[in-house]
């Protein structure tokens, strides 16, 4: 893979998922105790020997900056390629703000790198893949485009991008549905290409005043392009709206998928924080629950995550939650069905709860 | 190069024989402890809080593991323009290749290395105790005091001090006498093996000492009288903190269950004072359906599906359905087979307890079972300490 170059496109529709996002990006949502959504197609370019990777930021960059820093705990802070910033677009001429606006801006840094091939990624899909068996699908098929999907056996309402393929994967139609049926090969926002049709497309949808790089890129160019369709098998999961968010992370809560989406494939990274392993008091009690270090637990936790730095008081009741980093429930509070952002304390005694089909979200740093 | 005033000098070679089958691999300071560290985190995690960012770590026995887990010493924030961390394992000269033949001599070896830094301060640490220290404070001390060496020292019970090098002090707290390891202590402040010393007097002493055949080129039991012989200024610093000398598996075990009390003397979660080690990339730890844990410290990595009390779970541990860990040390990577039971053991890494085995004793003493061994069912192995 050292002939390919990454770009993890963080330009991502996050309205559905405002909640969470508010103060934040989509990318840099935490996830799974531990990690940003980042961290999955980061940690998937790195395992597939990926050296130089583009970030394309959004406006709201901060706190994904403070996340990847210098790229080091992802083994990316290197004197030659590692990562690189790509900021938004500054155009005075140019009202448009889409993706393809910020590629075009940054042609230069494609331009100049050594790579002849680029992978685009987006960071709202969660997956642990090698993308090595992406290029020997796309060397093999002789495809120009290769996008990556995959096909779901229930239905659901996360939407996204359906494929059409005819047997040998050429792919033949591709529309936007808001809700997947069974069996539809969705999308994984993974792009394949020579570096050059890359640089291509991105001028000559900008030029015709494109925004969008799945419309106007791909999408207006399927026919005159081969693309083909390459179907990934294992844990997948989008993240595009709060319930998703939910049940994306509920799901983890499966010994099998825990297993198979950090330990079979290569490890996912993020950024060390230095927490010692979690403390069990006496007291505590906990059951089907994933819980990260630097947590202190001397109540009961069940079905639920809880993230680096969370203490669980006496006497609390947590259920079917997802607890932030440095949360703090004090004693006796009880919790069901509620996502509490970073840095929230529920004070003594308190009890929330809120629906199993819509969890109760309590905003960053609030007191209740 | 920016002047360092104090240079950080680790002792970590020594083979640390007392704990058995956990050593036969690897250093001494290379030994798993608290779940997710190991003992040489504990002085390199106190240099860097103590702002001390020059560090040179003396290894000698079985360096591997212990040299590729420093690495650049970025894990605890020590890879720097100038300075960091130096791992100095012995070498050939002109003349020859010499072990390190003491505490001493390891620090007369790399005369060389230190006049390269060319501290002020010369702060000794050994590589096998457990305990969070400022080491600012005890150099402010010794500049107040204008010591020519100061001396790490800790009350301990009076029936334990005759393991310890002990000290009398005047009541400004110069130390008077010095007793290594004495049948019949005059005090019970005992040594901590922490010295800061000016380096061009310690330079002098080792110098000296090099040239004695009779001295065994220790600290303790050489350098240390020697100087109070000559009436210099030296002073005792008292620390009053969590310390355990680790060095023996009855220790090593006590340590890791002293983290488990309620308010432990040692606070791993104080965001004050974090111990930094090499993280493994590990997702958080999966407790099951049906699993108990109570009184226990799991790391990362781990998946729990029996029941776990009063134990230290490292990364990557599988623990199955039915299987019971009670008063325990697990050492990364290692799976307890379904319906094992396990009872106040210390099991090393990658070790396989298959289902049904009973690792434990009846006597009440500790079991350890040593890194990569497999213990089958109706056949408890392991090593036994007294």
């Amino acid at each position: 893979m050292k002939t390919v170059m990454g770009i993890i496109n963080l330009q991502e529709n996050e309205n559905a998922i405002k909640e969470i996002a508010s103060n934040r990006t989509l990318s840099s949502i935490p996830f799974a105790g531990r990690y940003r959504l980042i961290d999955f197609a980061l940690s998937s370019m790195v395992n597939s020997n990926i050296q130089n990777v583009g970030v394309l930021l959004p406006k709201k960059s901060r706190s994904i900056m403070d996340h990847l820093r210098s790229g080091k705990d992802w083994d990316l802070a290197r004197k030659q390629d590692g990562l690189c910033y790509l900021p938004p677009a500054e155009s005075v001429n140019d009202m448009r703000d889409g993706d393809i606006q910020s590629f075009h801006y940054h042609l230069d840094y494609l331009e100049h790198s050594a790579q002849q091939m680029v992978l685009i990624a987006g960071s709202s899909v969660i997956y642990n893949m090698h993308y090595e068996e992406v290029l020997r699908f796309h060397q093999n098929t002789g495809a120009d485009i290769t996008m990556v999907y995959n096909v779901k056996d229930k239905e659901d309402f996360t939407g996204g991008a359906i494929l059409q393929t005819a047997d040998n994967g050429l792919v033949t139609d591709i529309a936007i549905a808001s809700t997947i049926t069974p069996k539809a090969k969705v999308s994984m926002g993974i792009f394949l290409m020579n570096k050059n049709l890359f640089i291509d497309l991105i001028k000559g949808a900008q030029a015709r005043g494109g925004t969008d790089f799945l419309i106007d890129g791909i999408m207006k160019n399927n026919g005159k392009y081969n693309i083909y369709g390459y179907q990934h098998e294992g844990y997948v999961a989008r993240i595009n709206s709060t319930m998703s968010y939910y049940k994306a992370s509920m799901e983890l809560l499966d010994p099998e998928k825990w297993q198979e989406l950090f330990l079979d494939g290569g490890l996912i990274y993020t950024k060390v924080k230095d927490e010692a392993p979690a403390k069990y008091k006496k007291s505590a009690s906990v059951s089907n629950s994933m819980v990260a270090n630097g947590c202190i637990v001397e109540g009961t936790v069940e079905n639920s995550i809880l993230f680096r730095g969370v203490r669980v008081g006496k006497g609390v009741h947590v259920k079917n939650s997802i607890i932030l980093q440095k949360c703090k429930l004090e004693d006796d509070v009880l919790i069901e069905n509620v996502i509490c952002d970073k840095d929230v304390v529920i004070t003594k005694g308190k009890w929330l709860k809120g629906a199993s089909n819509y969890p109760l979200i309590v905003e960053k740093g609030v007191v209740i | 190069m920016r002047r360092t005033e104090c240079l950080a000098m680790i002792l970590a070679g020594g083979q640390g024989s007392r704990l058995g089958a956990l050593t036969k691999k690897t250093a001494k300071p290379a030994v798993p402890f608290g779940g997710k560290y190991r003992i040489i985190d504990f002085p390199l995690s106190n240099c860097r809080n103590s702002g001390i960012n020059t560090v040179g770590i003396l290894t000698q026995y079985q360096p591997l593991a212990l040299h590729n887990y420093i690495g650049n010493g970025g894990a605890w924030d020590l890879d720097r323009k100038d300075g960091g961390v130096f791992i100095l394992p012995p070498y050939a000269r002109e003349k020859g290749a010499e072990w390190y033949k003491g505490t001493a001599d390891a620090i007369y070896q790399n005369i060389n290395f230190i006049e390269m830094v060319e501290p002020e301060y010369v702060l000794i640490l050994s590589g096998d105790h457990i305990y969070t220290m400022d080491y600012s404070w005890m150099i402010e001390y010794h500049k107040m005091q204008k010591a020519e060496a100061t001396i790490g020292v800790i009350e301990v019970p009076w029936e334990e001090a005759p393991r310890f090098g002990i000290m009398n002090t005047a009541k400004n707290g110069r130390i008077t006498e010095f007793q290594e390891k004495p049948a019949k202590p005059i005090s019970n402040l005992a040594s901590m093996g922490i010295y800061v010393f000016n380096w061009s007097f310690l330079k002098s002493y080792l110098e000296e000492d090099a040239k004695d055949s009779l001295s065994s080129r220790d600290f303790g039991k050489n350098i240390i009288p020697k100087m109070l012989n000559a009436d210099a200024k030296m002073f005792a610093y008292s620390f009053d903190g969590y310390w355990k000398d680790v060095g023996t598996i009855n220790s090593l075990w006590e340590a890791n269950m002293d983290l488990l009390k309620d308010k432990p003397e040692l606070d791993l979660h104080d965001p004050d004072w974090r111990v930094f080690a090499v993280n493994p990339a590990m997702p958080p730890h999966f407790i099951a359906k049906d699993a108990k844990v109570s009184s226990s410290l799991i790391s990362e990595g781990a998946i729990v599906f029996g029941e776990v009390e009063n134990s230290v779970i490292f990364s990557g541990v599988r623990i199955e359905k039915g299987a019971k860990v009670v008063n325990s040390v697990v050492m990364p990577f290692t799976t307890i087979g379904k319906n094992a039971y396990v009872d106040k053991a210390v099991v090393g890494q990658n070790c396989e307890i298959c289902a049904g085995a009973k690792v434990g004793l009846d006597n009440g003493s500790i079991i350890v079972v040593p890194e990569g061994d497999m213990v089958v069912a109706e056949a408890a192995t392991g090593k036994q300490v007294g």
